[in-house]
Parts: structure tokens; sequence; C-alpha cells
């Protein structure tokens, strides 16, 4: 009876620790297929060369993703500033006024939004948005506006329930000493609610950067994939490539070094990832906000 | 300071109170549209080409005629791998962690690769799937290559679905059993388990939305082959995956918009089937 | 005082903490064998403490530490060789809510035996209605013993949970506070059963009901900030105390 018990726990020990091996060895093939290569070609110089040309047609090839990572935070960022608020003013309704039918409405709706595929609504906005784009802003159409809003779609479901979360943790005692002294409920919510559930939505929103930066196929369908920086740097109609984007198109047909360049740069979006969320996580943990 | 308060009364409070209520409610309306809007918009313009032969024939010509009956079945496969890998192994995580693991640096380790997993993005998972299960163990482009790919993006999800259920299984229940003489283990299987039983389906059952729709895992991992399969080591292409090769490639946009409405409608009765049971379990409880 | 009894557990200078908080200090105490022995004292005092280190429920608490002797007979519960599980078989636990399994009133029952022994199946049946008798649950459950154990009324749960107890057939039954949670009839019920239980076994009882202690033991000990105040025929206890607190708690002074 003891031994089995014995074995019992160490088998379940094993299931446990398989994320952590995963995540292991993630990194060691990452390293194994892109480090020597990043090392050979210099990190620095990777991470900030401003030219990709692994194929080219005559000369030496050039493996600089500068580019990339800009157009990664720029779109993460642009999709931000546009779930950001809606998603938190969505979860302070959801927490602090919304009818319950209303509130199992949005919850459900939440979890929907969570499962649309990000291939579909990358399609959505491949023959939806870029048109719209094109036409009234005029432009390529493929651009860094249409990646952000496809990826603030993405992200609002994320920001609307992390942020929920942070704010129901808030103490009730709180909000009703706010009410017992005569103040509104919007005067309650804006000077007692969001600034006591400010860390948790502050690492919901660090969060959403991460997985922004991560997304793939959505913005591979709509940003345009062009390697160049925009022009001016500030043009959200300029098409930019996203540091996943790369990865993918140039899996199509990479071999030898560019392959190696492909997973280094997996590297890069591996370590830029970690720490968000190394970031975020720490916040949540350290605001209670999840055991 | 006085003057700049009696600035604020041009509007009174109530005012801003009502105007600040109407943005909130504005906000969740916009929210709720959009998905209405993604959702019918896909729907109203894909629902013309579903039908039997849609759905049930192979594809031709790249799938620019035909049906999308291959690509079904390569999802199917994929995610079955996926499943019936990740579900065993997130539970037992999931025991171990809330009913075996005392607080130390070894478990903090343990949950902090689950959450680490939970973010790396799935293309770096993809390319992992590809240099370690394709090329290094051999396994070739396979529905085993892109369903284990696949399951170690959904186990962090699992195990952490897991964790939530088996939390909410009150202390009392456990004592009860122990107090009897019943070991750890016949704790959890005969009373722990089936009481964290619809939590747990409902997270799997999520899960299995999420790799329904997951192309970049796969990419590289289970090929693109339009074939049926005859074994788990043939290659397969995915529903998402063809979608996209239907529309980067310019294919056929008819065809791309009913894959993207047979994607949803799985999603749709993969939701629909978490709520039934969060309902079921509900009213058991009361 | 305890002449004429056989005893039962005892305990030499058990101590025990939570982390660095003592919880019990130097209990010393030799509970008899088939008698009533109930554990009074304000909330906090340590008694319910105490009473889940005689079957060891403590070990599911990570930071608890416990010192000392709990003998049962003549082995150390605390010993290095016992077996929890063979422990929690001898002494069985009946819980201050009633904590029915989310199974049939049949399988509630059946759910010790099944683990300990294999009984056939008349075997089995035969156990779960002499344990249902036993806990005089019988007559009201005999024709719905395949419906959910939670259709019965919290005082018919609390029975069940006891018959549950009596199917494993332990030497010693510890109740905590079986009556807290239960209205006036179904407390008067369970009394009326610990005092015919204790015929075949040895009873702990833990209560901050007074009146309840004086009813339904044989033996009272009083506990206090985790200390052993006072122990003795409950008679003497109640009419009277040796200790100031002991009879400042008796007359309702505190606590």
């Amino acid at each position: 009876m003891k031994n089995n018990e014995r074995i019992i726990e160490s088998l379940l020990f094993l299931s446990a620790i398989t994320a952590l091996v995963i995540v292991s060895m993630i990194l060691i093939f990452l390293l194994k297929e892109g480090g020597p290569f990043l090392l050979r070609t210099g990190i620095s110089d990777f991470i900030l060369g401003m030219k990709w040309n692994p194929d080219p047609v005559a000369g030496e090839p050039a493996y600089g993703i500068f580019p990339m990572i800009v157009g990664s935070v720029y779109i993460a960022t642009g999709s931000l500033i546009f779930a950001v608020p809606l998603g938190v003013s969505c979860a302070v309704f959801l927490v602090e006024v919304a009818p319950i039918w209303v509130q199992s409405v949005i919850r459900r709706g939440i979890e929907l939004l969570v499962g649309i595929p990000s291939v579909v609504l990358g399609f959505f906005g491949l023959v939806l948005l870029v048109p719209l784009i094109r036409e009234y802003f005029g432009g390529y159409g493929f651009s860094i506006l249409a990646g952000s809003i496809i990826l603030g779609i993405m992200a609002l479901p994320h920001i609307i329930s992390i942020s929920a979360d942070a704010i129901a943790a808030v103490p009730n005692a709180h909000k009703e000493a706010s009410y017992a002294l005569g103040a509104t409920r919007w005067h309650t919510i804006w000077n007692v609610t969001l600034p006591s559930a400010k860390s948790g939505i502050i690492a919901a929103v660090i969060l959403g950067m991460g997985n922004s930066i991560g997304e793939t196929m959505a913005v591979l369908m709509v940003a345009g994939n062009s390697t160049v920086l925009p022009e001016p740097i500030i043009d959200v109609l300029d098409p930019v490539m996203t540091m996943t984007a790369n990865i993918v198109i140039g899996m199509n047909y990479a071999t030898g070094e560019y392959q190696e360049a492909l997973f280094a740069t997996g590297i890069i979006l591996f370590l830029m990832i970690v720490i968000l969320n190394g970031i975020s996580y720490h916040m949540l943990r350290s605001g209670k906000i999840i055991q | 300071m006085i003057n700049i308060a009696g600035h604020h009364r041009i509007l009174s409070h109530d005012t801003i109170n009502k105007i600040a209520t109407l943005i909130l409610w504005a906000s969740a309306a916009v929210t709720i549209s959009f998905l209405v809007y993604i959702i019918g918009f896909i729907i109203i313009k894909g629902i013309g080409v579903i039908n039997i032969s849609f759905l049930l024939e192979s594809p031709r010509m790249s799938g620019a005629e035909g049906g999308i009956f291959n690509a079904i079945v390569g999802t199917l496969c994929l995610v079955a791998i996926a499943i019936i890998t990740a579900v065993p192994i997130g539970v037992g995580a999931a025991i171990f962690l809330i009913e075996y693991a005392t607080d130390n640096p070894v478990t903090r380790m343990i949950t902090f690769g689950v959450e680490c997993l939970a973010g790396i993005p799935s293309i770096v998972i993809g390319l992992f799937g590809y240099a370690f299960l394709v090329v290094y163990l051999g396994l070739g482009f396979s529905i085993l290559s892109g369903g284990l790919s696949l399951m170690f993006m959904i186990l962090p999800w699992t195990v952490r679905a897991s964790e939530e259920a088996i939390k909410t299984v009150p202390m009392e229940l456990k004592e009860g059993s122990l107090a009897l003489g019943a070991t750890k283990w016949q704790t959890i299987v005969q009373i722990v388990l089936p009481e964290a039983l619809p939590g747990i389906t409902t997270g799997v059952i999520l899960g299995t939305g999420k790799a329904i729709g997951e192309t970049a895992v796969i990419m590289y991992t289970a090929g693109s082959s339009l074939l049926l399969p005859h074994s788990i080591s043939d290659p397969v292409r995915a529903l998402p995956y063809h979608l996209y090769i239907l529309v980067s490639e310019g294919i056929s946009e008819d065809m791309a918009y009913g894959s993207a409405v047979v994607l949803l409608v799985m999603i749709l009765i993969i939701n629909v089937m978490a709520i039934g049971i969060q309902k079921m379990c509900n009213r058991r409880r009361k | 005082m305890l002449e004429n009894e056989t005893i039962e557990i005892e305990s030499i200078d058990i101590n025990l903490w939570y982390d660095d908080i003592q919880a019990l200090k130097d209990i010393s105490i030799k509970l008899p064998k088939n008698k009533v022995t109930a554990i009074i004292g304000p909330s906090g005092c340590g008694k319910s403490t105490f009473l889940r280190c005689i079957n060891r429920m403590n070990d599911l608490i990570k930071t608890c530490r416990v010192t000392g002797e709990l003998l049962c007979g003549s082995t150390d519960i605390y010993g290095k060789d016992i077996d929890v599980i063979t422990l929690r078989k001898r002494i069985g636990m009946v819980f201050q809510k009633p904590n029915p399994f989310p199974m049939s009133i049949y399988d509630n029952i059946a759910y010790g035996p099944r683990i300990h022994n294999n009984l056939n199946k008349n075997g089995l049946n035969d156990l779960v209605e002499e344990s249902l008798r036993s806990a005089a649950l019988w007559d009201e459950v005999k024709d719905k013993l395949n419906k959910s154990a939670f259709s019965l009324s919290g005082g018919q749960q609390q029975r069940l949970c006891i018959a549950r107890t009596l199917a494993v057939k332990p030497e010693v039954i510890l109740f905590d506070e079986p009556c807290s949670a239960l209205d006036p009839i179904s407390t008067t019920r369970i009394e009326d059963l610990i005092g015919k239980l204790k015929k075949d076994y040895t009873i702990i009882i833990v209560t901050h009901n007074m009146q309840q202690a004086a009813r339904a033991s044989d033996y009272t000990a009083f506990f206090l900030l985790g200390e052993m105040i006072e122990f003795g025929k409950t008679k003497h206890i109640f009419e009277k105390p040796k200790q100031k607190s002991t009879e400042d708690y008796i007359t309702g002074r505190f606590g």
C-alpha cells in the first residue's frame, strides 16, 4: 500500500514537471539551432541590423531583424492603445455596473471571442479591414493600423477578464466606505476601485503586450510583411513584418544559415515574451489576484 | 484649490456619473458588437458554400474545388492526439500541485514552468516541434508531431483548468474519506476527481477549442498534405492551415469563407458544450 | 478517579505547534474505554486540535509539528512505523458539519468497507444495514438507499456520517462538535445515539455546548489556551470543579 502510494506520487510529480521540461527543451533546442548563428553574427548586429536579406540573388546575405522588432512592438503597442481603454471600461462595466444577465452575456461573449481562431480573424481583417483602410485612409491597406486593430480585438478578452478579476478583488469595504461618504458610483470607481486595481490592470496590459508580440497568423495576414522600417517611422498606414511572421514565411523555404537565423529570431521572441510574462505574473502574484 | 473644485461643478456629480455609466455600457456594447459582427460577417459570406459535398468531399485542384473533408479529418486527428496526451499529464500535474506539493522552490519552479509554457508564442512551439519532433526524433511531418506540438500548447491550459476544478472540492469531503482510513490516492480517485470532473471537462473542452483553431503550431510539424492519412505517422493538413493556404495563395476566397464558417461552427459547438456542462454541474450542486 | 476503568487512549506531554505558534501545551490525559469523554473549552482552546491529534488528521496541515507520546492501547500513535491508514480505521471521526460524499446513501456507508476489505455483495449489504441500524437511521432510509445522501436532512446526514464511521468497525470514535450545525431535536437524537454507542466504542466528543457535555458524557476535560486545566468525572467537574477557571467557564463567566 505504502509503496503504491509512493509510485503514484512520483508519477504525478513527473506529470507536474512536464511543462517545465518542455519549456527547458524549447529553450535548449532554440539555442542549439539558433545559438551558434547568433554568436557568429553577433547579437547586437542581429538585433540592431537594419537589413534583412537572407537569400540574396548576389552578394552576402544580411540578417538584421531590427525592423521586425520594431514591427512587433509597434503593432503590439497599437493593439493595446486600442484594447486597453475599451477592455478596462468593459471590465469595470462587467463588475460594477452590469445587471446579472448582461454579465453572463458578456462572459459568454468573451469566451467565444477567445475561441475565434486567429487565422479566421486574420481572414476577416484581410477581406474587410484592409480594403476599408485602403479606401478611407489611403495606402496599401496592409498596415500597422490593420494589424493593431485585429490584434486589439484578440487582446480584448484577455484584458477584460484579467482586469475584471483585479477589479473584483478590490475589497467591498473600500467601495462601501466611499458610497457611505455620499460619492456617486462613478466617483467611487474612478477614485477608489480603479486605483486599488491598478497593479492588476497593469499586469493585464503587460500580459496583453506579450500575447500580441507572440501572435502569428492574424498579423501575418494583415500587416503587409515589409522588412523595412515604416517611412516616416510614425506612419501607421505603412506595412511591417513582425518577428513571428518572419519565422512563418521563412520556414517555408529556409535552409542552412537562413533557417538558423529564424531560430535565432525565435530566441529573441522567446526572451521578450518570457520577460514580459514574468513581470506580469509577478505583479499578479504579489497583488494576490491569482493564488 | 477652491476655484478648481468649483470648476468641476460645471458638470454636476450626477451628470458625470450618468455620462460615465453611459460610456461603460457603450464599451460593452462595442465589444459584443465586434464579436457579433465578425461571426455574422463570416457566416453570411460563407454559409452559401456549405453543403454536404463541401463537408464530405476531398479537395481537388489544391482546394479550389471539391470539399474540405481531408482537412477536417486532419484537424480531428491532431486534436485527438493533443487531448489524449494532454489530459492525463495535465490532470496529473494539477493533482500533484494541489494535493501533494508543499510550498517550496521546486513547486514554484513547476508553477513557473506552466506559466511560461502558457505564454510561449505558438510559432515558437511550432519551431521547437519542428526541430525536436520532426527532425531530431525523426517523426517527420506527421499527425504525431503535430498532435504532440499542439499538446505542448494546450497542456498549461489543461493544468490550470484542472487545478481550479480540484481546488473547489471541499476539504470536508477529503477529510471524511481520510478519516475512514482511505489513502490519499483512494480519496483522490473516489472523492476528489468525481467532484472535479465537470470543471476538468469544461477546461478540456475549451482546450479543444484552442487546439482546433491553432495554426502556427502545426504548420511545420503536421505538414500540409491534402491526402487522407492512414496512420499517425502520415502528414495531414489541418483546417485552419488549409484556410490560410487558400487565402495566402489566392486559391479560392469562397472555399476560404466556407472553411472559416466550419471552423467557427466547431468553436461555437465547443462553447455551447462547455456552457452546458457548467449549467449541468451548477444544477447538481444545488 | 479512573481506578475502575481500562484506559484506551493515553497522551503524555503532547505539545503541538503550527509554525511557531504553540497550540497545545503538555497535554497529559488518560481516556477510559467504553466511556464518553467530553472535551470542553472556549473556542481556540485547542480542544479540536487535540482531537485531531488522536487520528492524526493534523498530518494534513503541513506546518503542524507534534511532540510527546500518544498511546492507543499499547501502540504509540506517533510512533515511527505506525500506518496512518490502519490507525484511522481503528479511530473513526465524525465532523462538525455533516460531510456525506456526493453519492447514494448506500455508497456512503459502503465507501469504507469497500476500501478496507473485500466483502461479497451480501456481506456488504448486511454491513450497511447493521451500520445504519446502529446509527438509528435504518428505518428512515431503508427504502431509499440509492437516493443521494444530500436528499437527507442535516440531522439525518450527520447520523449517516456516524453510520459510515461505524461501518469501518473502529474501536474509538472522535466527535468534533457533531451537533453544532443541527437543530435541537436532531441534537437530542445524536446525543441518545452516542449514549448507546459507548457500549461498544470508546467515545471522545469535543463540544462547546456545556449542557451537552453534562448530559452525554461520563468524563469531562476542560481546556483553556492550549492547556488542559482539569479532568474528572463529569459530575464532579460540573458540580464542584477544583480550578477557578473551570468554574468561571462552566458558570458562563467567559467563553
